[in-house]
């Protein structure tokens, strides 16, 4: 059965997703029979999903394969991605079972919507073919639009959710037309061919740099790099809280892998124009996701403004472009996922019943109600304000030490003012939490989902600040984007 | 270069005279006798009762993204069928992989009630 269209190695390089295509659509199919109280069985078909996935990526990890003709390549930078995803979308379904039963929308087709934009952000980080990259991209950007407006019945999560759908499909407008100039120029849809024949055009040539603006505002729209950061904080605050902490880390991810594979690959002969347009973004990325952060009164919110800034954080790895940077943003996201998704679990235990739990207020005197939650909180606000013994700083420590081995000073500067600016609204939520008293009684429930999810990111938050060698090892696997 | 783009703007003159020249010819050639069945939407059909422009309900958009998802799979199954001999066992695998993954969202569109109309 196999010849000139297909080999043994296609299969092996995809296995993983093959896997996790079939968990997706087995969830959909036992959903049919499962009745009400029974939908929680959904969430341990999918974890058994992604506990398989996980363990045949593990085992070709080392293979490198490439497949599809070259159109998929599975190089350590996309398998390091890739356990990334894995391991943030186990950790969003643990929180998501709860929080659904509480909306009363706990349905199979939830799980099997993550499981296929896990499968889109996996094929983003193979891809070597623009086509597949863009197809890939659609396939999780599609499945996070229904899933933002997953509350039917709710007027915010549906406006969001059509938002969001608006602004992505502009965004892949623009994005569309950028990969049409780069396929005219080059004549090929391989990465590596676009870039050498772009490295055969002359310097500051218009078509290209078209082609180099166009791309580029399409990829901004998905890391939301301000100015094309405008969906973001309402499709955060509308989605349910679990998909919000998905969409904050997992995709997040996903689009600067892809940017990263792009801007190294195809557009490495035009680094001399996309540094300096890039170091503008960044900072302006930085400076406006802090400075709005300051004035939230709603936490959803507040962690998307901070989101938008660690977008910011990220792209000095970009712009340095050296061993640190890339090093630096695998290890940020790693980072990001534990802390990020421990923030969000705790906003998400705060749903009750009869509170919506997403105003900082809504936290006055946890540390009476919940000291044990208030002290996670304490951790997860230090290691996203990058404090040395938690995680977040060995992030941001990697990140602005890359910019300054390539001597953009003013950068660094500017990323590390703004790391102190963030301190003052991260904190904010702690006073409210250890100084205000206390409005009601009422505790937080935490099942065993949460507790799952908090224990699993609390201990890397700490240990990866503390121990951080062999994550780094880990992480500089990655740099396989530059061989 | 410029020289290859006037068949083009001939095209296009052309184009554009054709349908104005008939037009003009056949208005002085042809009888004219309009009458009120002649005028009707639909000549051999009932007379509409209502106005086009109704809103309808939101179902007629599930039978034909229904419809959508058995069109495309047709498109892809008659290129199939015809080179049949040339993709061979390797072909039916990808066929039936392609229909299996639209069964699966076939049967949960028909279990959630897609197919009824209430």
């Amino acid at each position: 059965m196999f010849n000139q269209f297909f080999q043994v190695s296609d299969i092996v390089a995809i296995y993983p997703q093959l896997l996790l295509a079939l968990f997706g659509l087995g969830v959909l199919i036992v959903d049919l029979f499962l009745d009400r109280p029974w939908k929680v069985l959904n969430a341990f078909t999918a974890l058994l999903g992604i506990g398989y996935a996980t363990y045949a990526l593990f085992q070709i990890r080392r293979f490198n394969v490439s497949a599809y003709n070259g159109a998929i390549v599975n190089d350590s930078f996309a398998v390091y991605f890739q356990f990334v995803f894995l391991i943030a979308t186990a950790l969003v379904i643990f929180i998501s079972a709860r929080y659904l039963s509480i909306e009363g929308e706990h349905r199979g087709d939830y799980y099997a919507l993550i499981l296929f934009s896990l499968i889109g952000m996996n094929f983003m980080v193979m891809g070597m073919d623009i086509i597949t990259l863009y197809i890939a991209l659609e396939l999780m950007a599609v499945s996070e639009y229904i899933l933002v407006g997953y509350l039917r019945t709710n007027r915010q999560s549906n406006e969001a959710s059509l938002k969001f759908f608006l602004l992505g499909a502009f965004s892949s407008g623009i994005l569309l037309y950028g990969i049409s100039l780069l396929y005219g120029i080059s004549g090929s849809t391989d990465l590596r061919v676009i870039g050498q024949k772009l490295a055969e055009r002359p310097a500051n040539d218009p078509v290209t740099l078209v082609a180099l603006v166009t791309l580029a505002a399409g990829l901004l729209f998905k890391v939301a790099g301000v100015p094309f950061h405008q969906w973001l904080p309402d499709a955060y605050e509308g989605a349910p809280s679990p998909i919000t902490a998905f969409i904050s880390v997992a995709p997040k991810a996903a689009a600067f892998a892809l940017t990263l594979r792009f801007l190294f690959i195809a557009l490495k002969p035009l680094q001399v124009n996309w540094v300096p347009m890039l170091s503008v973004i960044c900072v302006l990325t930085m400076t406006v996701g802090n400075i709005t952060a300051i004035s939230q009164s709603n936490i959803k919110r507040l962690l998307a403004y901070s989101s938008i800034a660690h977008a910011g954080y990220l792209m000095l790895g970009m712009i340095a472009g050296n061993d640190y940077g890339i090093t630096g943003i695998a290890i940020y996201f790693l980072v990001y996922m534990f802390m990020n998704i421990g923030a969000w679990t705790l906003v998400v235990a705060m749903r009750r019943k009869d509170l919506i739990g997403d105003q900082i207020q809504d936290m006055s005197g946890m540390f009476q109600k919940n000291p044990a939650a208030a002290v996670l909180m304490l951790i997860f606000m230090l290691s996203l304000a990058g404090i040395p013994p938690t995680a977040g700083f060995i992030g941001k420590y990697y990140l602005f030490a890359s910019v300054i081995q390539t001597k953009h000073y003013v950068l660094a500067v500017i990323a590390v003012l703004n790391a102190a600016i963030s301190l003052y609204y991260y904190f904010r939520v702690v006073v409210v939490m250890f100084m205000n008293d206390k409005v009601d009684e009422e505790k937080m429930v935490l099942s065993p989902g949460v507790l799952t999810t908090l224990a699993v990111t609390l201990a890397f938050t700490l240990i990866i600040g503390i121990y951080p060698d062999p994550f780094i090892r880990f992480a500089q696997n990655s740099l396989s984007l530059f061989q | 270069m410029p020289k290859n783009y006037i068949p083009i703007l001939m095209f296009m003159a052309l184009g554009c005279l054709f349908p104005l020249v008939t037009l003009a010819l056949l208005r002085l050639i042809r009888p004219s006798d309009p009458h009120k069945a002649k005028l009707s939407p639909y000549e051999c059909g009932v007379d509409p009762v209502y106005q086009p422009r109704e809103r309808y309900t939101v179902r007629y958009y599930i039978v034909a993204i229904l419809f959508v998802v058995f069109d495309v799979e047709t498109v892809f199954l008659f290129p199939w069928a015809i080179r049949y001999d040339v993709l061979g066992l390797f072909g039916l695998m990808e066929m039936l992989v392609f229909l299996g993954i639209l069964v699966v969202g076939f049967i949960w569109l028909w279990k959630q009630g897609a197919l009824e109309w209430v």
